[in-house]
């Protein structure tokens, strides 16, 4: 960190309010150059909106931005870049029909006359390649490129624009392991060799402590906390995030367990799954746990009907099912949470009680006619039962915390009489305190309701707190399959990434 | 735990949504019956009510498709085939109830077509109904023969249909109440209508809740196409002349009825009730501008401008949501 200089960005007591909520009050944040600051809070604390008023694309109500000492008076976000501020958003901006060398050039081409000079626009991204140690061509396509090469593509973008400070935004949970141990050792090196200052945004404590020097915790739009991260351990920064101590995360139970409800026999799809084969029982809580690529959504995708097998088999509470679409799926029992919540999930301009009885539809109609007072009922009981936060069933799903749109899309499976929950990913893009929720509504209808629950997840202390057992997949194929009780984090990962 | 009530967007202090419909109607109304002072004059009203039935048929069906995210150029077409279809078999003896079940089914086939491309071949809606539109353009020529069918004087009792009146009230008005009756308790009260909701706000999220999106996909568009020829049969009545050329651009009149009636063009949002508005809308403008004199030519000017104005209000609406 150099000190001595001006900061990188100074923001000072910025406040932001929108229509009845004040998203952000007294904020002030300092980055020195060369510095890694992290940003983290719950979501809805306001992190979003200071990200928007420094890029530019909104205006603060009041207050003051410096960049470089200098003030930024009337921010704009095509002024803030050329001040050399750079935001990489998780869903990046990208033209993805391009070349990574017309993606680092956008909209500034060397040209000779009027013709573009292609040859320097690709020598140029090869030395910017080369610079920042990536094997990336720049004559690929972008839509070829991994998440991770694509953000390190916007990285080097930032670095043609003479970026001095990047913004990256939670960009953590689309890259494996192994892509993000790849992305931190950049962001290193360019904030300690070129003393670029960065603001990390993240949920993932483990990542904060690993790469961040310091931290601005946001909560409820004040920042209730700036200092070294080596002064927090990850209790002491939840507290401060929530606002409270965290019990402990994961739910005790003694799992009460029967019969065999789901056995997939080698099952295989065209793209990734090569012959898994998994067996789930009546009221146990099985993880399915592997680096993105691993074939875990295709696993619960194909299983589910959703996407097509092209072999093996599936036996669902001891009979052969040939399960082909989600409507049959739903029909036999099964229930699938998908992996993006708002993407395929949530119908979000509908109200909270449109979207629990999505998948129920005819059990709430006669003779193809809804019936106001069953569907009310139905609604009233998932809301209760699942302790769904709304004002009322009839307000937008959207407007909604991200914790209960995920329990909208627990009610909508329960309701429709799920019996095997598929559950891909179910706490990703929610706080902290929802997670916990998460957790105990999981336990709970595992343990109460009977259910067997399949949960695929990216996260491994999740897998092993919360599960009985667990699958661990690589590579489309199933690997192993562990006691979550009796193993660790590095034996899982062994079987995961080795190899 | 927390209570995450606070998440919720705070309401909005303005009005019911859909008020601002009506508010505008009222206000036109005002206005036109000061622009001309024949506008509240009860033959007039009824005249502009006959236009709403008119219109408004088409702008149910246009509901329908675009509730389910899709568009379809080809009613336009529709309207005018079924209608050269209709006074080509009236002029050929056919009994009424015949022609209007031929018209119907045909018009019917050509929406299952429409639908058949966008849901099985994925053809884009705009292509595949643009493309529909000048195929059934071309039938209707052929049909035609190039100029104005007379269905010939067996036809009298037909004309009721369109030019008629059932107590005082002009008999179209009879149909689009009806129609709009049906359709409404489709759309609200039928496990079928919510799932044109459903597949119109998120088509994946329909389909992992087990909805059958390629039927309900392919239906609106049956039902769009249904009720335009349904209109091409009123058309042909009020006309008393199977017209080949008829029909031409109310493809946009279709549209901007749902639209100006709150029907969201990114689809999931909407309603019959406000089609009902919308057409009112459009008809007492058109009424108006009849009334003030202006010219049909500047009419299109106007018209083509209201579309625009339309979707810019529902543009900016949802981009404040």
């Amino acid at each position: 960190m150099t000190t001595g200089q001006t900061p990188a960005l100074r923001l000072q007591e910025i406040s932001k309010s929108f229509p009845g909520v004040q998203a952000l009050s007294d904020v002030s944040l300092t980055v020195e150059r060369g510095e890694i600051r992290a940003l983290v809070g719950e979501n809805g604390a306001g992190k979003s909106t200071l990200i928007k008023i420094l890029s530019g694309a909104y205006i603060a109500d009041a207050g003051h931005i410096e960049l470089f000492g200098e003030a930024v008076a009337h921010p704009t976000p095509a002024g803030m870049i050329a001040k050399g501020l750079a935001v990489i958003y998780q869903e990046l901006a990208q033209a993805p029909h391009l070349t990574v060398a017309e993606n680092i050039f956008l909209g500034q081409l060397p040209r000779r006359g009027l013709r573009i000079d292609w040859a320097t626009a690709r020598a140029e991204s090869r030395r910017v390649m080369d610079r920042l140690g990536f094997d990336i061509d720049p004559a690929a396509r972008v839509q070829d490129l991994s998440v991770a090469k694509r953000q390190m593509v916007e990285i080097a973008k930032a670095m043609v624009r003479d970026a001095r400070i990047i913004v990256l935004d939670e960009p953590s949970p689309v890259l494996a392991q192994a892509e993000i141990d790849q992305l931190f050792a950049i962001v290193r090196q360019l904030a300690r060799e070129h003393g670029v200052a960065f603001v990390y945004i993240s949920h993932r404590l483990g990542e904060v402590f690993a790469l961040s020097d310091t931290v601005t915790v946001l909560r409820d739009g004040k920042a209730v906390h700036d200092g070294r991260s080596a002064d927090l351990d990850p209790r002491a920064l939840i507290r401060l995030m929530v606002g409270r101590e965290m019990g402990d995360v994961y739910p005790r139970r003694t799992p009460r367990i029967g019969e065999v409800v789901l056995q997939t026999d080698r099952l295989s799809d065209r793209d990734l799954l090569r012959d898994a084969s998994i067996t789930l029982r009546k009221g146990e809580i099985v993880g399915l746990f592997g680096l993105s690529g691993a074939g875990r959504s295709e696993l619960l995708r194909t299983v589910f009907g959703a996407a097509s097998r092209s072999g093996g088999g599936v036996q669902l509470f001891g009979a052969p099912a040939d399960v082909r679409t989600p409507r049959q799926g739903i029909a036999s029992g099964l229930g699938l949470l998908p992996e993006d919540r708002k993407t395929q999930g949530l119908f979000l301009i509908q109200s909270v009680g449109f979207n629990i009885v999505a998948a129920s539809l005819r059990r709430i109609a006669l003779r193809g006619f809804i019936s106001p007072e069953r569907e009310r009922a139905a609604v009233n009981e998932q809301i209760q039962q699942l302790r769904v936060k709304t004002p009322s069933a009839e307000v937008q799903v959207q407007g909604l915390s991200g914790g209960n749109q995920q329990k909208c899309l627990f009610a909508r499976q329960v309701a429709a009489g799920c019996r095997v929950l598929l559950a891909d990913e179910p706490t990703r893009g929610v706080d902290v305190g929802a997670k916990r929720e998460i957790y105990d509504l999981l336990v709970e209808l595992a343990s109460t309701r009977d259910l067997a629950v399949l949960m695929a997840s990216s996260e491994l202390p999740e897998v092993l707190g919360l599960c009985d057992r667990l699958y661990v997949m690589r590579e489309g194929r199933v690997v192993k399959e562990l006691d979550a009780r009796q193993t660790s984090e590095e034996e899982v990962m062994s079987y995961a990434a080795l190899h | 735990m927390r209570l995450s009530t606070e998440h919720v967007l705070p309401s909005k202090l303005s009005l019911p949504r859909g008020a601002g419909l009506w508010i505008a109607l009222l206000i036109l109304a005002i206005a036109s019956s000061l622009v001309s002072p024949h506008f509240l004059n009860p033959a007039n009203l009824l005249n502009v009510l006959r236009q709403v039935a008119l219109y408004g048929i088409l702008g149910v069906g246009m509901t329908f498709v675009i509730l389910a995210r899709w568009i379809d150029l080809s009613v336009g077409s529709v309207v005018a085939f079924s209608g050269v279809l209709g006074a080509r078999l009236l002029q050929l003896g056919y009994p009424i109830p015949t022609v209007v079940a031929c018209s119907l089914a045909v018009g019917s086939l050509i929406g299952a077509f429409n639908g058949l491309g966008v849901s099985i071949w994925h053809v884009p809606a705009f292509i595949m109904t643009l493309g529909t539109m000048v195929m059934t353009r071309g039938f209707d020529l052929m049909v035609a023969r190039g100029g104005p069918v007379d269905p010939g004087p067996a036809a009298e009792r037909f004309f009721w249909l369109g030019g008629g009146y059932l107590l005082r009230v002009p008999t179209p008005i009879y149909v689009f109440a009806a129609v709009c009756l049906v359709s409404h308790v489709v759309l609200s009260h039928t496990t079928f209508g919510r799932t044109i909701y459903a597949v119109g706000s998120n088509e994946e999220a329909a389909r992992l809740s087990g909805i059958n999106i390629a039927f309900t996909n392919f239906s609106v568009f049956v039902i769009g196409s249904f009720l335009a020829a349904l209109s091409g049969l009123i058309f042909l009545s009020r006309l008393s002349v199977g017209d080949p050329n008829s029909g031409n651009g109310l493809e946009l009149e279709a549209i901007t009825i749902a639209v100006i009636g709150g029907t969201s063009l990114s689809g999931g949002e909407g309603s019959v009730v406000g089609a009902v508005g919308g057409a009112m809308i459009l008809a007492i403008i058109a009424n108006v501008l009849n009334l003030a004199g202006v010219t049909t030519f500047s009419q299109q000017v106007v018209k083509g401008a209201i579309i625009i104005l339309a979707v810019w209000v529902e543009t900016v609406r949802t981009r404040r949501a």
